[in-house]
């Protein structure tokens, strides 16, 4: 019953953050361009509630189109996806989101580490991973899955973070592709092609 | 971590020595689940896992106890109770006996809930809760009505963000760091063991639940639920799900209205 794999065909780019990270995000969404390249995903620990405020706060700053995130939602480049609160946000093979309501990995859900090592099993060295400021190791193992898969590691620089502790350990653990700080990152990833 | 080859030799393998149809399942939410027994258990590796998986029915019952997620709470998503508190149970009140059925109730605590919202209602005399699951193990937690007391404190907030006026610790005894829920609740309560993926309607319903299931199906399953909760609810009735759950592209979509911004849909054909 092997289902057919559809290769999956374009750039996904995640975003994971915790304290300290929406701030990052205020700064680099206003001034980025179309990603008709890529999937841009982000994955905040936010407070367990209902409401929808980020996903409203992040499409305020952005010109992109942020696509709501429900169980099954198709993920397509050109889009910005948030994790949405409560759930972790898994990658189906065949260019699909689904979620999950299992325990809390890393105290979190969404957990950052949850997200990138599903991704990364889906789209190899198609993805990026990038982890923003945050008091919190959440992220550090998903970025190592990362780079077994061959994708990029992007960690924020912990002098630049509100809360050095999550790049910071992250560091400690990964040989990342870049070191960033906020203006190097906005220009990073609107180099992606 | 488990490949996707080996995830499928694992379903296949299940279905040929036990029966049991995890083919529907959502792959990676699945492939997490086996990598995390694998690790709780201490397996060398996914060789031995599925050898005894094979072969030994004990392991395999506790495979299926740990693969499904049993993550719940009282009264989750409170603004969710909130709505069938005060613009569904009037409603269903009219009726002179009300059927619920809680698919995939897991530890129950979902259910302890609308049993407060009925008692509250005073409706609780002419309900029936029906809840089921596939996994036996959860369902005996169910039926004691007895949740850790560390979690009482945010099931008291979700309680009252649901509109309860009553002081919560009235409907429990605590005790050992637990807390039992009083039989007053679960005398209306019928628990049984269910499976969405392969077995049929067994009643006809007024409101049923299926809150963050489906999650863990793909679409076909979904679709298999779906109708089978259509053939389970009664004209007018209501089907509710998770907060990030839909009916939408699904066939039954177009006898359904949904209520409000809501996941709750009400059958109107």
């Amino acid at each position: 019953m092997e289902k057919n794999k559809i290769s999956s065909s374009f750039k996904v780019v995640i975003i994971g953050g915790s304290a300290g990270s929406l701030e990052v995000l205020m700064k680099v969404l206003p001034r980025l361009n179309r990603i008709s390249a890529f999937a841009l995903v982000i994955v905040l620990h936010r407070k367990n509630s209902e409401d929808s405020t980020l996903e409203d706060l992040i499409a305020l700053k952005t010109t992109i189109p942020v696509k709501e995130v429900e169980d099954k939602t198709a993920f397509l480049p050109g889009f910005i996806y948030v994790a949405p609160s409560d759930y972790h946000l898994l990658f189906e093979s065949h260019n699909q989101l689904s979620l999950d309501t299992s325990e809390k990995v890393n105290y979190s859900r969404p957990s950052i580490d949850v997200s990138f090592e599903s991704a990364a099993e889906v789209y190899g060295p198609l993805l990026t991973g990038i982890l923003l400021s945050g008091a919190n190791s959440d992220g550090t193992h998903g970025l190592q899955v990362i780079k077994q898969q061959s994708g990029t590691v992007v960690i924020q620089h912990p002098d630049s973070a509100e809360m050095p502790y999550m790049p910071r350990v992250a560091l400690e653990n990964n040989s990342p592709d870049f070191v960033l700080n906020v203006e190097e990152l906005l220009g990073y990833i609107n180099s992606i092609e | 971590m488990v490949n996707d080859r080996q995830l499928e030799v694992l379903i296949n393998d299940v279905y040929e020595y036990h029966g049991f149809d995890f083919s529907g399942y959502s792959r990676a939410s699945l492939k997490r689940r086996v990598d995390r027994l694998i690790q709780l258990d201490n397996f060398a590796d996914f060789t031995a896992f599925l050898s005894k998986v094979r072969t030994d029915g004990t392991y395999f019952k506790h495979m299926v106890e740990e693969i499904t997620v049993n993550v719940t709470e009282m009264f989750r998503d409170p603004h969710f109770y909130k709505v069938l508190r005060e613009d569904i149970l009037p409603l269903l009140a009219t009726k002179p006996f009300i059927r619920f059925w809680h698919a995939g109730c897991s530890t129950g605590e979902e259910v302890y809930s609308m049993a407060i919202l009925l008692k509250e209602a005073n409706l609780l005399h002419k309900s029936l809760l029906y809840a089921t699951d596939i996994n036996p193990l959860v369902l005996d937690t169910a039926k004691k009505g007895i949740f850790p007391l560390r979690m009482i404190k945010s099931y008291s907030e979700n309680y009252m963000a649901s509109g309860g006026k009553k002081d919560f610790s009235h409907y429990y005894t605590a005790n050992y760091g637990l807390a039992k829920f009083g039989e007053d609740l679960s005398e209306k309560m019928v628990f049984s063991i269910h499976n969405l993926v392969s077995d049929g309607s067994f009643n006809e319903f007024d409101l049923i639940l299926c809150r963050n299931v489906l999650i863990y199906f793909d679409k076909d399953l979904q679709e298999r639920a779906l109708q089978l909760f259509d053939d389970s609810l009664s004209k007018l009735g209501y089907l509710a799900l998770g907060t990030k759950e839909t009916i939408k592209f699904s066939s039954i979509q177009d006898r359904y209205e949904q209520v409000q911004k809501e996941k709750i849909w009400k059958k109107t054909k």
